[in-house]
């Protein structure tokens, strides 16, 4: 395969200090653009702390262990949603005010089972979901604004702890659905989003932890523990294709959803970035390679596309103090 | 984060401990007698049972500092001294070798085979007293028992609590250093060549399934990795090859083992920080001292043996000039705690304190990082 067609070189740009550093957590970097602004904050997790960072970001302190940050854009208002052993709190997006605090019941589980919620995602522009590490995921229903959020639905069909939580980027075909929920067993289900939430498939696992997952124009893209990155079919629940991406687990996947590009970042310290597509005459789902960065010496725990065509990416690591930013040139 | 952690940490940490201490004694030429009885009291201490069962009781991991206490007290379990410097270098060698293996490790469930390799390793130094090796096969079956039935993706979260508990540590140990484990800013060599683990395939192969499952297309990338197909798995049995080699004893040969201690300075920032904010779990970590030291029975020496003082530097003016050097920010000071109101506690560690006050021969100056109750009434 000739992948100098399509390896348009990314050059790697002015990294961001961080306060402390990044902890080896899925997923563990959130990127939220404000184009109006020409503004782009970051986010990660160290531990108790929340590092957030711009221009003229501050850090953010707490005193519970942290398992995720993540922004949630929905049509009237951006909320941050952190996750963490005690509860989930949403504040408005700059970290200023807490809107809202969800605890966790922790007298209900047996003390050898670790309790924390972990999986962030908003849908349908009115809900947020936050996944458990019973398996459930709860449902919030967000106001357009002020703090009058409730949990309108729990879903009770993970067995294990909830990975991550992945809503529809583009446009989903009939059937699809628009939610997608992984677990740590590697089950993923798919959901159509609503007043009340109906599961539309049950992708059984194969034996893998899948830590990371993205939903696009009705295809499920998902990171797995034995660095393979699988598309499925949303609709039908069918594997269209298998990637064996890398030598070690999955920590973050990243969709561009203009044009369909894919990024992984695992503990082997590779980043690659993936086009997306289908076969207009065969309606086959197609997956090729674009571009490999190898950072030396990391882990990679985080990595997001910094803008929707997937121009320019940020990525960081366990231990890092700092968010390495590529673009393409 | 896990609560099935701490075994783990405590198991891997104290077989490095034994490891240095092993070698320590040989450099230092202690008499074979003397050094078993050291080795032989400490690993009696350590897998003692009431001991082994408040550990492994599904709980929070506590910070580098409330660790530090136990080890320190573990240290002392026989004939044997160390200055504070000495038990500085310890730790910081011990703390840095678990988390190069935790890194390292190829998948998660790895973390279980250097737990075996260390035990395996223990068992060899106390070969020659059978009531001991009892102990620690008890430990190695609770360690099956716990640990045997679960799944990755749970294994993932304990070696991610256990990387948090290591994050920031950057102290550069000279045998890494030589081996090019290290790099000369403390970070660890992750090499991208090697073989896969089990169950991992070698990446390069994509593959495309039309909508009744059928392969239709296959392709192949490339990267700067080298990687090649694994060995066999390793035993979780009792006894048998484990095949991973961290874990396994890095001292074995005879050879001064420095660290240094200057890291980057954005590493000793963050330390700093953590060292001046107060510590919401101060309490809980007393609580949790107090129930494992309680637990911890310090046999007195018998009146014929005679302790000696270990040094983990080559000479004494090297540890002395180490204590005087040691950053501020590296420093194991006691957790900085509100005095406790409750009388019933102070007196419980009085007397548990009281319970583990060993021989005479301690030095007269009680180091900051050993006398609990002393450290309240100073607050």
């Amino acid at each position: 395969m000739a992948a100098a067609d399509t390896d348009r070189m990314y050059r790697k740009e002015k990294s961001i200090p961080l306060k402390s550093s990044s902890s080896a957590l899925y997923n563990n970097l959130s990127v939220l653009r404000l184009p109006d602004k020409q503004l782009a904050y970051f986010t990660t997790v160290h531990s108790t702390a929340v590092n957030m960072v711009s221009a003229s970001g501050d850090g953010l302190s707490f005193s519970h262990r942290l398992l995720q940050a993540a922004w949630c854009v929905l049509p009237s208002r951006v909320l941050l949603v952190l996750t963490s052993q005690k509860g989930i709190q949403m504040y408005e997006s700059d970290g200023s005010v807490m809107v809202y605090w969800h605890a966790l019941d922790v007298m209900e589980r047996p003390p050898a089972q670790a309790v924390f919620a972990r999986g962030i995602a908003a849908a349908s522009g009115r809900f947020i979901c936050v996944g458990m590490s019973s398996g459930l995921v709860l449902v919030f229903d967000i106001p357009p604004k002020g703090t009058n959020i409730t949990v309108s639905e729990v879903l009770e069909e993970h067995r294990d702890a909830i990975t991550d939580i992945a809503a529809e980027l583009g446009r989903p075909p009939d059937g699809a659905g628009d939610l997608v929920t992984a677990d740590d067993s590697g089950t993923l289900c798919t959901w159509s989003s609503g007043e009340e939430f109906t599961l539309l498939h049950k992708i059984p696992a194969f034996g893998c932890t899948c830590s990371s997952v993205k939903l696009w124009n009705g295809i499920v893209a998902a990171g797995y523990g034995n660095g393979q990155i699988r598309l499925y079919e949303a609709a039908t629940g069918v594997l269209r294709a298998e990637v064996n991406a890398h030598a070690r687990w999955i920590y973050a996947l990243d969709l561009a959803p203009l044009t369909g590009k894919l990024l992984s970042g695992a503990e082997d310290s590779f980043v690659h970035i993936w086009k997306l597509s289908k076969n207009l005459d065969t309606e086959d789902i197609e997956i090729e390679h674009c571009h490999s960065e190898c950072v030396t010496d990391t882990q990679i725990c985080g990595a997001r596309f910094c803008d929707p065509e997937g121009n320019s990416f940020a990525v960081t690591g366990y231990d890092l103090s700092e968010i390495f930013r590529y673009s393409q040139v | 984060m896990s609560a099935r952690t701490l075994p783990l940490l405590f198991l891997n940490l104290g077989g490095e401990m034994l490891y240095i201490l092993d070698q320590r004694l040989r450099a230092q030429s202690i008499p074979g007698e003397k050094a078993r009885k050291v080795m032989n009291d400490i690993i009696t201490t350590m897998f003692n049972k009431k001991f082994m069962e408040e550990l492994f009781k599904p709980q929070e991991l506590y910070s580098k500092k409330a660790l530090r206490t136990v080890y320190d007290r573990l240290a002392h379990a026989s004939i044997m001294r160390l200055n504070q410097a000495s038990m500085d270098k310890l730790y910081d060698l011990m703390t840095m070798a678990f988390k190069y293996q935790v890194l390292l490790c190829p998948q998660p469930k790895d973390v279980l085979l250097v737990t075996f390799n260390h035990l395996d390793a223990i068992k060899d130094f106390i070969r020659d007293a059978p009531s001991i090796l009892n102990q620690v096969d008890e430990t190695f079956r609770l360690l099956i028992e716990t640990y045997g039935s679960l799944s990755a993706g749970e294994f993932q979260l304990i070696r991610q609590t256990l990387l948090i508990f290591f994050q920031d540590m950057h102290i550069r140990v000279s045998i890494f250093l030589k081996e090019k484990v290290q790099n000369s800013n403390g970070r660890f060599v992750l090499p991208i060549s090697g073989p896969v683990p089990c169950g991992t395939e070698i990446p390069g192969l994509i593959r495309m399934f039309n909508h009744n499952g059928d392969e239709v297309k296959r392709t192949e990338f490339t990267t700067d990795g080298n990687y090649v197909i694994p060995q066999r798995e390793g035993s979780f049995d009792l006894y048998g090859d484990r095949v991973l080699k961290l874990g396994t004893n890095m001292y074995s040969v005879t050879r001064p083992v420095e660290t240094h201690m200057a890291g980057s300075s954005k590493s000793l920032a963050s330390r700093a920080k953590e060292n001046t904010a107060p510590n919401p779990l101060a309490k809980e970590e007393m609580n949790f001292l107090a129930r494992l030291i309680g637990g911890l029975e310090i046999k007195k020496p018998g009146g014929s043996e005679t302790g000696f003082r270990l040094n983990l530097f080559t000479t004494d003016e090297e540890e002395e000039h180490a204590a005087l050097t040691r950053p501020e920010e590296l420093s194991y000071k006691v957790i900085n705690i509100e005095a406790t109101q409750e009388p019933g506690r102070q007196e419980e560690l009085a007397r548990i304190l009281g319970e583990l006050d060993v021989a005479e021969q301690r030095p007269a100056r009680t180091a900051k990082g050993e006398d609990l109750l002393a450290l309240m009434d100073g607050l």
